[in-house]
């Protein structure tokens, strides 16, 4: 028996969650939430861009959420959810102080650590942003050993993107940043069109280049497309992806893409690796 | 096979095996006759044993059926498999009170820990499956503790086939029929001559220990051979074959194979052949709360790729499709499964072609597949 | 100060050209700017231009009823606006305004739709580029068509 003020991951099992709680929250868009998650007990979460914990209210079903803080610091979990079912819903309604359940952290992280030198174009489609947000802070860390830092980032309409505060700051620390939605109004000021179409107007340097995508799967393909017609070739540009998962730690078989665990070989890909796997239709 | 001189052990000696394994507190578990199958129960002693029986398989076909003689392991494999043990079908995970945050109080996680078994019968196809579902939950960096507990408890009695069903293709996977290392214990079992005894190898220091404390002496060399002669028996009499020669890159150049079109009529979507299969260990975890929300319990459970859901993201399943669902089992069973977990997932015991209930065979389907291919090869 | 012709060379759409066509094109060209939020052309009025963005950004707009006007697509340096000089009727589709200072090349349309009549390979050099834009486009706009992020809605 182990009453909630004793520390609990570390004895019981991989299954077992931890509670945190529910210190902010903040509604990015009509149905997207920004949450703040301390530990009861225990030291915070060490994590790496890219990886995600296994989250749920309790009782209302686990889902994998990619982990969308700074990795460089001690500060809270930050978890952006997109309520799309029972148990987004029910983690989105939490109120600040009441618990969340969390396991983790799993998964194969952005490589951003072997990026140095190079320039990093980080393209986001959508809620996408939110698993590369721990990558840009990494990289706008140490941006005196890198070169261009580039953000391309599209999304629906001026009102379902997330972080808009953020952008500013990032550019203000010399990132370059890119924004487009697929429809505006005229009081819009960025690009309109698809996220692909941001690639060439960035004028990549084909030797230098490598990318970090994330979003729709439809947009990671097409975008990969103009990557390769910019000359950045499938090696250099990495994915992460999102499949049914239901442990976590490679036991429970529903991540299976082809011949990877997503939970345990990804969720971040190099494109050419994962490529042939996702042109098979209802792999 | 150790070329050691096995020990003769007379059937009606048998019991003393359950007595010494009694004496070191395992609790057996072997085949016994249930509801017209063979499946996997506690046994007490020989008398629980399936004496006399001997089951009929085919594709889509079980029956048990009297032998004219009263052997207790003259038939093959049945609807269970040691993976209840490894992997329950349905386990507690954790439970615990929700407090008045929505978090957790009073978490009692449900104890990892398993009962000494001792599994008797066990035959080489299946020692081949448990080491398969060894590799895949604990080979990882988050060992499953129940596969644990179990594997570092277990006492294994293997029984050497001496005969194979038609269904059977271990031959084929490299799995047997002749188990060789593995057990504690391995029996042949030999009825000739009116007479009825048992050959047994020990296969480690605990099994010799056992083996010890057993009457019978030294086998006489024209009981060896009986014994080799009737685990031959078992390869002759092989029912199937599934060629495995570049089978993963067969399967892998195989993904728009008109043949998923036509096994896609057939198959129900049903599930049978995962429940059934010795080394399927896909589960689902479920959160269930009390009407009043305060009592919390998660529980893993046997899942199938089979299910729609299975693949549910958010906007629909990948895999909607029945074609989609059969290839996905097939292509993890043969080839998948091999850039996972270092090994094919497939032991050949012919479970999943016996319980079918369309008799979908999975060797008639790989040679299906190979034969498209080459016609395909010869084409081009 | 670079030419029109230097300037056409590094949009994509003119990669490759023949020097000797290069110069034809640029012939039909002028320097122009447009200031932020100056209307560029009107949907309907007659299309006998088209513009290679050098600086800036322009927005082509629809103008729906009760909606007001709204943006389906921003061009950018190096990229060209417009083809419908190129087919009958010859008519803008959209309207365009500049989203913040603009420079552009103007083409003349007329001008160049009659050296297309005299010289066929000029023609068919352009109507091969061009052919591509719109392709890009078409591509582009069945994605902006598929709404991949999918409609917010309170589950």
């Amino acid at each position: 028996m182990h009453a909630s003020s004793e520390p609990i991951a570390a004895e019981l099992g991989p299954m077992v969650p931890s509670p945190y709680t529910v210190t902010a929250r903040r509604q990015d868009t009509l149905d997207t939430w920004t949450l703040e998650l301390e530990p009861c007990t225990g030291p915070p979460m060490r994590f790496d861009p890219g990886q995600f914990t296994m989250l749920s209210a309790l009782g209302s079903g686990e889902v994998p959420i990619s982990i969308s803080g700074d990795p460089g610091h001690d500060g809270p979990l930050v978890h952006t959810v997109r309520a799309v079912g029972m148990a987004t819903r029910a983690i989105c309604e939490t109120p600040v102080g009441n618990r969340l359940m969390v396991r983790g952290p799993f998964g194969r992280p952005w490589p951003t650590a072997e990026l140095q030198g190079l320039d990093v174009v980080v393209i986001a489609g959508g809620i996408g942003l939110a698993p590369l947000r721990p990558a840009v802070l990494d990289l706008l860390g140490r941006r005196q050993s890198m070169g261009r830092l580039i953000l391309l980032y599209g999304g629906r309409d001026p009102e379902q993107l997330l972080y808009t505060d953020e952008l500013e700051r990032w550019a203000d620390l010399g990132m370059e940043v890119s924004v487009t939605v697929d429809s505006a109004g005229p009081e819009w000021l960025g690009h309109v069109g698809v996220v692909p179409r941001l690639v060439g107007r960035a004028q990549l340097d084909p030797a230098r280049a490598v990318a970090l995508l994330c979003g729709p799967e439809v947009m990671i393909r097409f975008t990969a497309a103009a990557l390769a017609r910019a000359g950045v070739p499938g090696e250099r540009v990495y994915i992460s992806m999102e499949r049914n998962m239901q442990c976590g730690i490679g036991h429970c078989g529903h991540c299976q893409l082809g011949p990877t665990l997503i939970c345990r070989d990804g969720p971040t890909y190099r494109w050419s690796e994962v490529e042939p796997w996702l042109a098979i239709r209802e792999l | 096979m150790s070329t050691l001189v096995s020990q003769r052990i007379e059937r009606g000696d048998l019991d003393e095996l359950f007595a010494a394994l009694g004496r070191r507190g395992y609790t057996v578990v072997g085949p016994t006759l249930q509801g017209q199958a063979l499946v996997y129960g506690e046994l007490g002693s020989s008398a629980d044993l399936p004496a006399g029986w001997t089951d009929e398989q085919e594709a889509g076909h079980y029956r048990v059926r009297r032998r004219e003689d009263d052997a207790l392991f003259g038939y093959n494999v049945g609807p269970h498999s040691w993976k209840r043990y490894q992997l329950p079908p349905e386990r507690r995970l954790w439970r615990a009170r929700r407090d008045e945050h929505g978090g957790l109080t009073d978490i009692e996680q449900d104890g990892a820990a398993q009962p000494r078994y001792a599994f008797v019968g066990v035959r080489s196809c299946e020692l081949q499956a448990m080491g398969i579902l060894d590799r895949v939950l604990l080979g990882g960096s988050h060992p499953d503790p129940v596969e644990q507990s179990v594997r570092e408890g277990v006492f294994i009695v293997a029984v050497q086939c001496t005969q194979a069903a038609k269904t059977c293709f271990c031959t084929s996977m490299g799995t047997g029929p002749t188990a060789e290392s593995g057990f504690d214990i391995a029996l042949t079992e030999v009825l000739e001559d009116g007479q009825h005894y048992f050959l047994a190898d020990a296969g480690s220091d605990s099994g010799s220990r056992l083996l010890a404390e057993m009457p019978g002496g030294q086998a006489k060399a024209a009981e060896q051979e009986a014994a080799r002669a009737a685990r031959s028996r078992a390869a002759e009499q092989m029912g199937r074959e599934l060629d495995v020669t570049d089978i993963r890159d067969l399967l892998y150049r195989s993904y728009e194979s008109p043949r998923w079109d036509e096994v896609a009529e057939r198959c129900l979507s049903c599930g049978n052949c995962t429940m059934v299969c010795p080394t399927c260990f896909c589960t689902t975890v479920e959160d269930t709360t009390d009407l009043a929300g305060t009592e919390v319990e998660r529980v893993q459970r046997w899942d199938s790729c089979f299910t729609v859901d299975y693949s549910h993201i958010h906007g629909g399943a990948v895999r909607g499709s029945t074609r989609s669902r059969y290839r996905q089992w097939m292509t993890h069973k043969l080839a998948t499964w091999i850039d996972q977990f270092g090994s094919s997932g497939c032991v050949g015991c012919g479970r999943c072609i016996t319980w079918c209930p369309v008799g979908i065979d999975i060797t008639e389907e790989a040679r299906a597949i190979r034969e498209e291919d080459e016609q395909r090869d010869a084409i081009d | 100060m670079q030419s029109i012709e230097e300037l056409m060379a590094l949009a994509p759409t003119f990669q490759g050209l023949a020097p000797e066509h290069l110069r034809l094109i640029a012939g039909c060209g002028r320097n122009e700017r447009f200031g932020t939020g100056e209307r560029m052309f009107r949907e309907g009025e007659p299309a006998e231009r088209f513009f290679l963005v050098r600086e800036g950004a322009v927005a082509l707009e629809v103008q729906a009823p009760a909606r007001g006007a709204l943006v389906i697509e921003t061009l950018h340096p190096r990229e060209i606006v417009g083809w419908s000089w190129l087919f009958e009727p010859h008519r803008w589709q959209f309207d365009a305004r500049a989203i913040e200072p603009t420079r552009v090349i103007t083409f003349d349309g007329v001008c160049l739709r009659g050296k297309c009549e005299a010289d066929h390979e000029l023609g068919y050099q352009l109507m091969r580029r061009f052919a591509g834009a719109i392709s890009e486009r078409l591509q582009a706009t069945r994605l902006q068509l598929l709404d991949v992020y999918g409609h917010a809605r309170l589950v």
